[in-house]
């Protein structure tokens, strides 16, 4: 179960950052391009949560610059 | 965790053995701390930082360069100052600090510490708010004075954020926290897209547009033709990019970290955060600006619209998340600091004061647009106290002192610790603060932190060797 989530974690992940680069080339247009990677944002945080960030690491109150 | 309604102050590290050496069965691996850090320096303040540099007047090869440099600097720092004393001693930095300089003036530094916070967690709030506002039209004015306000609209925004990010805060750090873990590789993703579709934007998408960088110098003349002309050299980022972060390791905050470390060689994990954070995302983040002037001749460095010109509504989910997800732990530890002035305060009404504070500080959104020279005032402010910690380390004893000093003579103040942090602070801060003779344009926050460090490691050792008494033997 959580290979399969990983997995759709990935996906959504390239979903965010390879149509950037399909624009980039050319070969996307840039309406689609944020399009699917609003898609992307939206299946990263729901496959994310299931198998990833329920211990907190130990810097978890740290201030981040 | 405490109950949330208790009057009982925290520490301001909330983890484990806040007030023990992390034993050897609570120790982690190299793998964790790479991990750690590779989320760990892509926040909101980068999609702030990144745009001022083009604003500043940075070339593209200095950029590239100077951070190079820079960061490799700051991961050294890291590996070589901090990690050394962090997994010798495995305590944290405000127990170490607490031994060494007593109670009372932890209590002092944790406030000077939560002062400093609210000001970060106000940029973050403006950073927020900037995103919020795009759907509903408001305007991102930047005024001239630092102490203005925007436009009625947006500091309405702001209100509402800082509100809502300190009601959060006040319920904890944990619930944020959680997000913000699950949502760190998500926003690096989104720091390169915006940074290729910026590219694209611009037509920079051949390797002679690259390497030419026409692009970035367009832009930089753009910027400088409404704003006159400045220039941010490349010796200025590359110490910059080294000290930005000086809090957290000169001034040894990390030592909180690294003092679970099972090996020396986790020193190097902060490497991940500092190339994808500070060198990937800044540049990234720059880009976005330059597209933005490129497109619509606009040099306004509102992260909200700049996020939104690249990636439309996921460009502004990224900077509110990247916003809350840095505010959040920023305004709870402030909360955490001002409790230890006022004991006898619930930690929920310090945090909504602390988050009254950011807020406050974020509506002025010039204060943001200063945060080159907000995060060298930290450094200069919070690093010496590591040079205290440094130099106890690895001084004191070999001259014949006592380690620890405050803990054997149990005082809550140590003078010497005390002068050792104020004189040069003082000085550092007036320099940057105050023109002189000697520098005419103040001084470049970032340059300060170096010295102030030596100075304070020196001005200690002096006191202590004046200041040692038959009690203040090297007996332990």
């Amino acid at each position: 179960m959580n290979l399969a989530l990983k997995i759709v974690s990935a996906v959504a992940i390239a979903l965010v950052t390879i149509p950037s680069v399909l624009y980039f080339t050319g070969t996307m247009a840039p309406e689609t391009v944020k399009t699917i990677a609003l898609v992307g944002t939206v299946v990263w945080f729901i496959a994310t949560p299931l198998w990833m960030g329920r211990e907190l690491p130990i810097d978890a109150d740290n201030i981040e610059i | 965790m405490s109950d949330e309604n208790s009057t009982e102050p925290e520490t301001i590290t909330s983890g484990e053995f806040e007030r023990q050496p992390v034993p050897d069965s609570a120790l982690l691996g190299a793998g964790k701390f790479w991990g750690m850090y590779a989320g760990e320096h892509a926040a909101g303040t980068e999609f702030m930082i990144g745009p001022l540099f083009l604003a500043a007047g940075a070339s593209l090869s200095d950029l590239l360069l100077g951070l190079l440099l820079g960061n490799f600097l700051a991961v050294l720092t890291w590996r070589f100052l901090v990690t050394p004393i962090a997994i010798a001693k495995r305590m944290t930095l405000y127990y170490q600090l607490e031994r060494i300089a007593g109670s009372g003036l932890v209590k002092l530094y944790n406030v000077v510490n939560g002062v400093l916070f609210c000001f970060l967690a106000g940029a973050m709030v403006t950073v927020s708010a900037s995103a919020v506002g795009i759907p509903f039209g408001t305007m991102y004015e930047v005024p001239e004075s630092t102490f203005a306000l925007g436009s009625t609209d947006f500091t309405i925004i702001v209100i509402l954020v800082g509100a809502v990010m300190a009601i959060i805060a006040a319920a904890g750090y944990q619930t944020v926290a959680r997000v913000a873990n699950i949502a760190a590789p998500w926003m690096i993703a989104i720091f390169a897209a915006c940074g290729i579709v910026s590219l694209a934007q611009m037509d920079a998408t051949s390797i002679s547009a690259l390497s030419k960088g026409e692009f970035w110098q367009n832009a930089i003349e753009v910027v400088q033709s409404k704003q006159g002309a400045s220039q941010f050299g490349f010796w200025q980022i590359v110490v910059f990019a080294w000290l930005c972060n000086g809090a957290m390791h000169f001034g040894m905050a990390d030592l909180s970290i690294f003092r679970f470390a099972r090996s020396a060689s986790s020193g190097w994990a902060p490497a991940i955060g500092m190339f994808l954070g500070h060198y990937m995302a800044w540049i990234a983040a720059a880009l976005l600006l330059a597209a933005q002037i490129k497109l619509s001749q606009d040099v306004t460095a509102n992260p909200g619209a700049l996020a939104w010109g690249a990636l439309g509504w996921t460009g502004i989910i990224c900077v509110i998340i990247a916003g809350w997800t840095t505010a959040n732990p920023t305004i709870y530890r402030a909360g955490l600091a001002f409790q230890g002035v006022f004991p006898k305060s619930p930690r929920v009404v310090m945090t909504l004061v602390a988050g009254a504070v950011a807020t406050a500080a974020g509506a002025f959104p010039n204060l943001s647009a200063q945060l080159l020279g907000f995060v060298g005032t930290y450094g200069t402010v919070l690093g010496p106290m590591g040079a205290i910690i440094f130099v106890d380390f690895y001084f004191m004893k070999r001259f014949g002192m006592r380690e620890e000093d405050a803990f054997h003579r149990g005082t809550s103040f140590n003078l010497a610790v005390l002068l050792a942090w104020v004189i040069p602070v003082a000085l550092g801060l007036y320099l940057i603060f105050v023109p002189t003779s000697l520098f005419p344009e103040k001084l470049f926050a970032a340059y300060a932190v170096v010295p102030c460090w030596i100075a304070s490691g020196v001005i200690y050792f002096a006191l202590s060797l004046l200041m040692r008494d038959k009690s203040n033997l090297s007996t332990t």
